[in-house]
């Protein structure tokens, strides 16, 4: 990096021509690590859009009935039947584990090396509680005779949208799972700590709160619509 | 390492929009619970979500504290998306309308 200091560099619009125009690194004072996690997090964008607009055009073109997912969802509580009440509680948790780890990446910043490890513990259960839950919503579904070819609901295209986009998303919270894990065994080993640099736990920060912005977006467009 | 390196804001911040979230995710599921309906089903799902996203986005991935250059870099590209999404949603409604017109037959 060059010499100089942030407070140097001129801000907004001007600033943006000077660090893209500026030899070296256009992105200044971000850590090479957290850029690339950003250029991943972008390209994972574009393959979780593609899957999102396919849905769009498959439910938009077929002739057929589209499963009405409150019904589909919905699961019998003491005898009432409760709408979509599953991917709700799922919902809750994905957004509580960002807050977990929100609040893991600011301890991390203050040098607090247990309860960063504890946050960021805490945020991998609650990701496992969820992939669990969507275990158990895939096996629900799948005795009801949903599969990606055909449903006994309607329009046979819903299936194969359902297993692609939540799968996918439930692939992605499994590996964050075990990401999130190895980072917290790393802090409390005291490895940044020895490094004087946690910057490592903002980076798996971005990837676990895109995997729950990646959530609001299924829950929105696939299970509210 | 100085303040200004990491990304370091008052827990305070965080627990607010934490708790954004919840009530957010709570009224986009009443719309579902309360079987709203049309123009305002779909406007108030995409407003609920688009809000939720942004918080997201700008305090718990720090976009908000970040340069322009890679807040562009990162933020604009998604735009493209929307061209997909209008060629497909045009192609969509050109299948339908075939599947309508060549089925009844």
């Amino acid at each position: 990096m060059s010499g100089k200091t942030l407070q140097d560099m001129p801000p907004g619009l001007q600033g943006l021509v000077h660090d893209w125009a500026s030899d070296k690194d256009a992105f200044k004072e971000v850590p090479w690590g957290k850029a690339m996690m950003w250029i991943f997090l972008l390209s994972d964008t574009f393959i979780f859009s593609c899957f999102l607009t396919g849905y769009m055009t498959v439910r938009m073109s077929t002739s057929e009935p589209w499963p009405n997912a409150s019904e589909v969802f919905a699961l019998t509580i003491a005898g009432e039947s409760i709408p979509l009440i599953l991917i709700a509680i799922m919902t809750f948790i994905l957004i509580s584990s960002s807050g977990t780890m929100a609040m893991a990446v600011n301890f991390g910043y203050r040098r607090r090396r247990r309860p960063t490890a504890a946050l960021m513990l805490a945020t991998a259960l609650l990701g496992a509680t969820f992939v669990g839950m969507q275990a158990f919503e895939w096996s629900k579904l799948i005795e009801d005779g949903v599969r990606p070819w055909s449903n006994p609901m309607g329009a046979a295209q819903f299936g194969a949208c359902f297993f692609m986009i939540t799968g996918f998303h439930g692939l992605h919270v499994s590996i964050g799972v075990l990401y999130l894990g190895i980072v917290a065994l790393k802090v409390l080993r005291g490895d940044y700590e020895q490094r004087g640099n946690y910057q490592n736990v903002e980076i798996a920060g971005l990837y676990w709160h895109f995997v729950d912005l990646v959530w609001v977006f299924i829950f929105a467009f696939f299970y509210l619509w | 390492m100085d303040q200004a390196h990491g990304q370091q804001h008052p827990i305070r911040v965080y627990l607010l929009i934490w708790a954004l979230l919840f009530v957010l995710s709570a009224l986009s599921y009443m719309v579902d619970y309360l079987q709203f309906q049309g123009l305002m089903r779909w406007g108030l799902i995409i407003t609920f979500m688009l809000m939720k996203a942004g918080l997201i986005v700008a305090v718990f991935m720090h976009m908000a504290w970040e340069r322009l250059a890679i807040i562009y870099a990162i933020l604009l590209p998604p735009g493209c998306l929307l061209v997909l999404i209008g060629l497909m949603a045009a192609e969509a409604d050109y299948t339908l309308l075939s599947r309508l017109y060549f089925f009844s037959q």
